[in-house]
């Protein structure tokens, strides 16, 4: 099978599961956001090697400016989607500039620091935000002013769904870009990326505010759906929590993000029906054992199967 | 005002007990140890069980937090984090939150969600008055203990041979090599006691910063400030950058109760950008 | 004439150590032009001085007349001045054809080009795999850099350096940890570089410079210690003293 096969074959699964298990569509509406979540934080992690512990600002800045327009008056989802998702590519792109330089862990730090701040600003403005009793009297239109959200999550998951294939496949077109090139150059050694002229600076901060828009998206979506925003959104766990989905999936294929979010939404989905408020020990552990067995060396699997899978037969390397 | 001082002095000295393991850990092994606020509520919660279930005094208790957690710090050092140190940051910062949160739940699973409380001798508390400055015998007290410990780290630091070998490795781990040190010995112990001071920390600080389950996610950034902001180069490095939060953090959750916390990030973010090796380290620091 | 490449008094320390003294320079369009000196001379100092990986504590840089000694490393490339690194500098997880093709394509000013995958631009793919085909890396275009034999990788290092059209290229220790039955490959591929490049040498094989340099500049100390045609350095006292000598160790 060559890779659009493949990738046919993903979608089309994806797009039938709601249709088989229509009453999981809450559940996917949700994988389906976390989704969105991770392959934007694929974008950076996998393809331009930045590391970050506070994707959850980017998250929580779409969240709050989708569920601010709706309650102020913009209540069709889409154009509140790409509004919000703007307002995250705003605040990315200004703290991007944050994240150039430095080692991993001031990055960390540096990336931690700015989600902080605003879950600290959510927090202290909450006249506006609603603080910690969360954004109330969010109500959302019809999507495009003709699908109106139901009880069961039919429309939500329907545009979740839909907004992560779109965006996926722009995310796609990057990444195989000359542009998502140059990335990955910047990613596997600077020196040589500047000698070949690319300007590490300037494509970092394009990427860096790319993801933030996607996380925003992502953000968008959880407050319309959900109709309701609260400073979880901007909680460091968020942050966590992404960061172990994509190395559930493994990073740097793009579709890591998303069999990652299935699997930790499914777990735990799971392991919360068995052991109620205590099933972070499980992603814990999980967590623990994936780095013992060598997350690299799974990632990088995952990443030389898919390479394998998409190489078009005819240009396969004599083995 | 002098009152807000000597509780963030109070403050700060307890980051640095808790802290300083940190440091030397990141600055010797570049390994990044987000659990090691694990181990400071482990010795938190020692304390409250010896305390509590068995009834042992309070003295008592913070050498035993600090042998407890310094074994299980040596334990899980030889296992696990051994293994760990030639691979990316990524890894380690995965691996460590991985088992903070086992830990939170198991802790939360085992013994509740609930504020611990640590009833302190009657000779620990109350208040007295010195020139005027209503001042926490506790406090006091706490000053005292980690002033003591600050002063024997460094003497030990400065004038023993296993403090020259530690400096040495921390400098160049490759020429400490070289030169014979077993730096993987060295590294070791100094885990084994940095997780015991952490723990030490732990009890000693359960009545002031609180101690539930989530204390190791509370606090994991309030102890990366003091090892960014600080460096990990000196003891003294990390030392005056917790007195510095100890007293900002104090300051400003009293005359800015609502931003309080965003001033401390804002300052991290800042010093980080304009020292990215930190506030107290001179050129030339890895 | 304006030279291709000028420096005029070049200079850059670290602490005490004065690596570059006053070094100025002029490499005419088109030269070919040997860079020597033993060991801690400053030659690859000054290499990173030239392509902008260090900053000179004072001093100018030129390059065809323009002043670039503030430039950083990438506006340098794109000016048409690139190098080759002594330890190969490869993308590990890349192949030679998304090496040189991302080279091509900083080139054509085409890095921010996200809206059209790199296969869509096939004459570029195309240039990338002919070029590949001339440095004899044709076979090996699809396969990761890092696990190209260590010759084919040096020959990847000058082919991504020529796929960023220099018309100064500057070439550090080619032919460095080359096994001897691969360094033809080196040395032809070295001899054939355009006529138009000014091509800059340092190299410790002397066979490779006195082969290939029409110009040698002797390096020692940091300073600019002789410089001439091949056989005015060979026959000068000073440099058999201090630096052939010296060579017969190395």
């Amino acid at each position: 099978m060559t890779a659009r096969r493949w990738e046919w074959a993903f979608w089309i699964a994806a797009i039938a599961v709601p249709f088989l298990f229509p009453g999981k569509r809450l559940l996917i509406n949700e994988i389906a956001i976390l989704a969105l979540f991770a392959l934007s934080l694929d974008l950076l992690l996998g393809y331009a090697g930045i590391v970050s512990l506070g994707h959850a600002a980017f998250f929580g800045v779409g969240a709050y400016a989708a569920g601010l327009l709706a309650k102020h008056g913009l209540t069709e989802p889409v154009a509140g989607l790409l509004l919000a998702s703007g307002a995250a590519a705003v605040v990315g792109f200004l703290s991007s500039f944050l994240v150039l330089r430095g080692s991993d862990l001031t990055r960390l730090m540096v990336t931690m620091g700015v989600a902080l701040m605003l879950l600290e600003v959510a927090n202290r403005f909450d006249g506006v935000t609603g603080g910690a009793d969360g954004l109330q009297g969010v109500t959302m239109g019809p999507v495009l002013g003709l699908f109106r959200f139901d009880l069961f999550g039919r429309t939500a998951c329907a545009y979740s769904l839909a907004t992560l294939l779109v965006l996926f496949l722009i995310a796609r077109r990057i990444v195989r870009s000359p542009f998502g090139l140059s990335l990955r150059a910047v990613k596997g050694n600077r020196l040589r990326a500047a000698a070949v002229g690319v300007p590490a600076d300037a494509r970092l901060v394009a990427i860096y505010t790319i993801a933030a828009a996607y996380a925003g998206a992502a953000g968008a979506l959880l407050a319309q759906t959900t109709q309701f925003v609260s400073l979880d959104v901007l909680d460091f766990h968020r942050s966590a929590d992404v960061l172990l989905v994509l190395v559930l999936g493994g990073s740097g294929y793009l579709y890591g993000g998303l069999i990652g979010a299935a699997i930790f939404k499914l777990m735990q989905d799971w392991l919360a029906a068995l052991t109620p408020q205590y099933w972070q020990f499980w992603i814990g552990l999980v967590l623990v054992l994936v780095v013992l067995a060598g997350r690299e060396r799974l990632s990088a699997t995952a990443a030389r199967l898919w390479a394998r899978l998409a190489r078009r037969p005819a240009r396969e390397p004599p083995a | 005002m002098l009152t807000i001082l000597f509780d963030g002095l109070a403050y700060g000295m307890i980051l640095f007990v808790l802290a300083c393991g940190l440091a030397v850990t990141l600055g010797l092994m570049n390994f990044i140890n987000l659990a090691h606020g694990a181990f400071a509520m482990a010795g938190g919660y020692i304390t409250v069980l010896l305390m509590g279930r068995l009834g042992v005094p309070f003295l008592w208790c913070l050498p035993i937090a600090f042998l407890a957690t310094a074994l299980a710090g040596a334990a899980l050092e030889r296992t696990l984090y051994v293994h760990l140190y030639s691979r990316p940051h990524l890894d380690h910062v995965l691996f460590t939150i991985g088992l903070v949160l086992m830990a939170v739940a198991a802790v939360d699973y085992f013994l509740g969600a609930q504020q611990q409380i640590i009833r302190l001798p009657a000779a620990l508390q109350g208040r007295i008055e010195v020139l005027g400055i209503s001042i926490g015998i506790y406090r006091l007290f706490v000053i005292a203990v980690c002033g003591a410990l600050v002063v024997v780290l460094q003497s030990i630091l400065a004038f023993t041979r296993f403090g020259s070998r530690l400096r040495a490795a921390v400098d160049d781990p490759r020429v400490a090599r070289g030169l014979g040190i077993d730096v993987n010995t060295v590294f070791a112990l100094t885990f084994a006691v940095g997780s015991g001071l952490a723990g030490l920390g732990g009890a000693l600080g359960a009545e002031i910063l609180g101690l539930d389950p989530t204390f190791p996610l509370k606090f994991m950034i309030y102890f990366l400030i003091v090892v960014t902001v600080g460096g990990t180069t000196s003891i003294t490095g990390p030392f005056l950058a917790s007195i510095l939060l100890g007293v900002a953090d104090v300051a400003g959750k009293y005359y800015l109760p609502k931003l309080g916390a965003f001033v401390i990030y804002a300052l991290m973010v800042g010093v980080l950008l304009w020292r990215p090796h930190g506030l107290f380290t001179h050129r030339g620091a890895r | 004439m304006i030279a291709a490449l000028e420096t005029v008094g070049l200079r850059k320390s670290f602490g005490a150590l004065a690596a570059t003294r006053d070094v100025s320079l002029r490499i005419e369009a088109g030269a070919r032009h040997a860079l020597i000196g033993p060991n801690g001379a400053g030659k690859t100092t000054l290499i990173n001085l030239l392509s902008g990986v260090l900053r000179p504590d004072a001093g100018r840089i030129l390059l065809d007349g323009a002043d670039i000694t503030f430039l950083p490393p990438h506006r340098r490339a794109r000016r048409g001045m690139t190098r080759t690194f002594q330890i190969n500098q490869l993308f590990a997880e890349m192949t030679p054809l998304e090496t040189v093709a991302l080279a091509l394509s900083e080139r054509r000013g085409l890095g921010r080009r996200w809206w059209r995958t790199l296969a869509a631009h096939a004459d570029m793919l195309d240039e990338a795999a002919a070029l590949l085909a001339r440095f004899g890396l044709g076979d090996a275009m699809r396969l990761r850099a890092s696990v190209l034999p260590y010759g084919k990788q040096r020959l990847l290092e000058i082919a991504i350096a020529i796929a960023g059209g220099p018309r100064v290229l500057l070439l550090d220790e080619p032919a460095a940890g080359v096994p001897e039955d691969e360094r033809h490959e080196i040395l032809s591929i070295v001899a054939a570089l355009p006529d138009d490049v000014a091509v800059v040498l340092i190299e410790h094989d002397m066979d490779l410079v006195f082969s290939f340099a029409r110009r040698i500049s002797v390096l020692v100390d940091g300073a600019l210690f002789v410089e001439g045609s091949p056989e005015e350095v060979a026959r000068d006292p000073g440099v058999r003293q201090v630096y052939l000598g010296e060579a017969r160790h190395g």
